[in-house]
């Protein structure tokens, strides 16, 4: 075997040139596709981050009949006396900090300008809202007991020429149907990442935003952040019961999990599309060097090589050159990811609801995506020196020998 | 005892419309220790003929045995088989692996047949010692001269302690001092070894170290028997 491999590095050797060249678009190719799945990897996962930091938390208790696409405030969708309830989840080993939220739509009015928003209430001093906090980008935090202050996205502020200290007005929809307009000001503006969610949430305390939505003693959920996400499902089990509905941050972000899997789909698609032209460079090598070397094969084939060995001798030239492909596309590609996840791609302002993207992908590989493209990448090759490596194997010893006379 | 038979043996080519037979009923028989020239013009049948006694090619009819064996009918790897236990080829052109030393190209059959590393490095060595190539074992074939490659494609064929070795033209490029040198080679390694030879020559300087010649014509064997020219044989064991 060693002697196989040695005798097929050298025969590679022949023409360093050609080989180099084969090698590289093999590698290139493999540096576009890990630098494709760790973006689209890079943003699916941030999408997933975002989500479950912003929306979806890893768990949320709610109540049976509550609808979230309709922010409905009618008390029976709500989840009752949630501080406790919050408090009793928040007990259990596994979570990191749960708290009530209360949602509801409002309109927010400047002058002549109105703008729809999400009127999201929290409570300031949960850790389950330090993105908020931690966001501040000009003015304050708000304090819990704040009734006049609310928090406003900075992408939202921008649109409306709004800064940290001004007044707005805020209608929204009470429980009981009627709705509510009360004057505000903005304590400050806040970034999460998600230009499309900073242009359409407005915060305020969780206490306060009962009030106007008269839903005292109430919130639309209670939000959960886990220590491990991976417990969201034991955790959900134990917090069963009759009386709530307990949704994982996968049941919640089902979208994103369906686009994840498309992907996947698609990537493997690429995987092959891309591989298979970079297969045919491998072909075109290896078909070169069997005729290129159709009298030698009929020597060996005279000193009594069988054919299945000729056979190995090709595959062993095509090992070697994926193997040579395979370090050049982690080389490119790891400079390429290296730079994307330390960089990004600035994509702007873009979302969809039930997904959230941040302004700027940043790719991530992980070691699974890389191992499943470098084994994609070792079959396609290996495949791809069949036909060669049968074209070598089936000459008739006779011709092999007399070829070039 | 007989290293090679042919029993009545032919051999038709067909190259687009065209049949050309190469062989028409041809019979022979090579015994063990010969050193026994084929002889004839182009197209005579010389190469065919070896083909076939090397498992290289297979007849339209008749019958080839190899040491008793009918080598006729086998399969692919049956014939690579025999030929990797049994035969020895040395070929017109210097037929060595470009990209291998002149050790490893001898290594070669011996890698093939499984040999352990010490077996091969001993029998390497014994071989290009008695071809005189041993100070050359490192060098590629394109730091050898013609003479020398074809000394080491003797070694090659020798190396596995083959029964049969079958050479084609074996002097056919080479001046005539290098084909000098590998004619002597040859007869000392058959007279040293025991070893059979049976070579394909139309060069008359050659012709006359054969103990026997087979001389063939237009697909038959015109004339079989002892060579005049043995005096070179023994002039060659004298010195």
């Amino acid at each position: 075997m060693i002697h196989l491999i040695k005798m097929a590095f050298r025969d590679l050797g022949r023409n360093r040139r050609r080989s180099f060249f084969s090698a590289l678009a093999l590698g290139m190719g493999l540096s576009l596709l890990l630098l494709m799945a760790s973006v689209i990897e890079g943003e699916v996962r941030s999408s997933m981050d975002l989500s479950i930091k912003l929306q979806s938390g890893h768990l949320q208790v709610r109540s049976l009949t509550y609808d979230e696409d309709k922010h409905s405030l009618a008390h029976e969708d709500l989840v009752a006396d949630p501080e406790s309830v919050a408090a009793q989840v928040a007990s259990l080993e596994p979570v990191q900090a749960a708290s009530p939220r209360l949602y509801a739509s409002g309109i927010i009015t400047v002058g002549e300008e109105t703008a729809g928003v999400n009127l999201l209430g929290i409570d300031p001093d949960s850790d389950t809202n330090a993105p908020y906090r931690d966001g501040i980008v000009s003015g304050q935090y708000l304090s819990a007991d704040d009734r006049e202050g609310v928090l406003i996205g900075s992408t939202l502020a921008a649109n409306l020429g709004l800064s940290a200290g001004d007044d707005i007005s805020v209608m929204v929809n009470t429980a009981n149907g009627d709705v509510d307009e009360q004057p505000f000001t903005i304590r400050g503006t806040y970034a999460t990442g998600s230009p499309f969610y900073d242009e359409s949430t407005l915060i305020m305390p969780l206490a306060k935003a009962q009030t106007i939505t008269q839903a005292e003693g109430y919130a639309s959920t209670i939000f959960v952040l886990l220590k491990d996400q991976d417990q969201a499902d034991a955790v959900s089990a134990a917090l069963k019961s009759s009386q709530y509905e307990v949704l994982t941050y996968r049941q919640m972000n089902a979208l994103l999990s369906q686009i994840q899997g498309m992907s996947n789909g698609y990537m493997i698609v690429l995987y092959l599309i891309v591989l298979g032209i970079t297969a045919t460079v491998i072909i075109n090598t290896l078909i070169m060097s069997v005729f290129e070397r159709t009298r030698e094969i009929g020597i060996l084939a005279a000193m009594g090589m069988r054919p299945g060995r000729i056979m190995a001798m090709f595959f062993a030239e095509s090992t070697l050159l994926t193997a040579g492909g395979i370090g050049i596309g982690l080389v490119l590609g790891g400079l390429l990811v290296m730079y994307a996840s330390k960089v990004g791609f600035y994509i702007g302002k873009f979302g969809i609801e039930g997904m959230l993207l941040s302004d700027r992908i940043y790719a991530r590989l992980t070691i699974e995506s890389a191992i499943a493209l470098i084994i994609t990448a070792f079959v396609v090759s290996l495949l791809a020196a069949l036909y060669p490596a049968l074209l070598a194997a089936r000459l008739e010893p006779v011709d092999a020998l007399h070829s070039g006379n | 005892m007989e290293v090679a038979k042919i029993d009545n043996v032919t051999r038709v080519y067909q190259v687009g419309q065209v049949e050309t037979q190469a062989l028409r009923g041809v019979s022979l028989t090579i015994e063990n220790g010969e050193f026994t020239a084929l002889v004839g013009p182009s197209g005579s049948g010389k190469t065919t003929l070896l083909q076939l006694i090397g498992c290289l090619d297979q007849p339209t009819s008749g019958k080839v045995y190899v040491n008793g064996k009918d080598v006729s009918a086998l399969n692919r790897n049956q014939r690579a088989d025999m030929r990797r236990g049994t035969i020895g080829f040395i070929f017109q052109f210097f037929a060595l692996i470009p990209t291998l030393t002149a050790y490893e190209n001898v290594e070669m059959p011996l890698l093939l047949n499984g040999k352990s590393p010490a077996e091969r490095r001993e029998r390497v060595n014994h071989m290009l010692e008695a071809v005189d190539l041993l100070d050359h074992s490192h060098h590629r074939p394109d730091q050898l001269s013609g003479g020398q490659q074809q000394r080491v494609a003797i070694a090659r064929a020798l190396v596995t302690q083959p029964s049969l070795i079958l050479a084609d033209e074996p002097t056919a490029n080479l001046d005539t001092p290098n084909g000098k040198q590998v004619m002597e080679t040859m007869v000392r390694l058959n007279q040293e070894t025991g070893v059979t030879f049976v070579f394909a020559t139309h060069d008359p300087r050659v012709i006359q170290y054969a103990r026997r010649v087979v001389t063939l014509r237009d697909g038959m064997i015109v004339s079989d028997g002892p060579n005049a020219g043995q005096f070179v044989l023994e002039k060659a064991t004298a010195d």
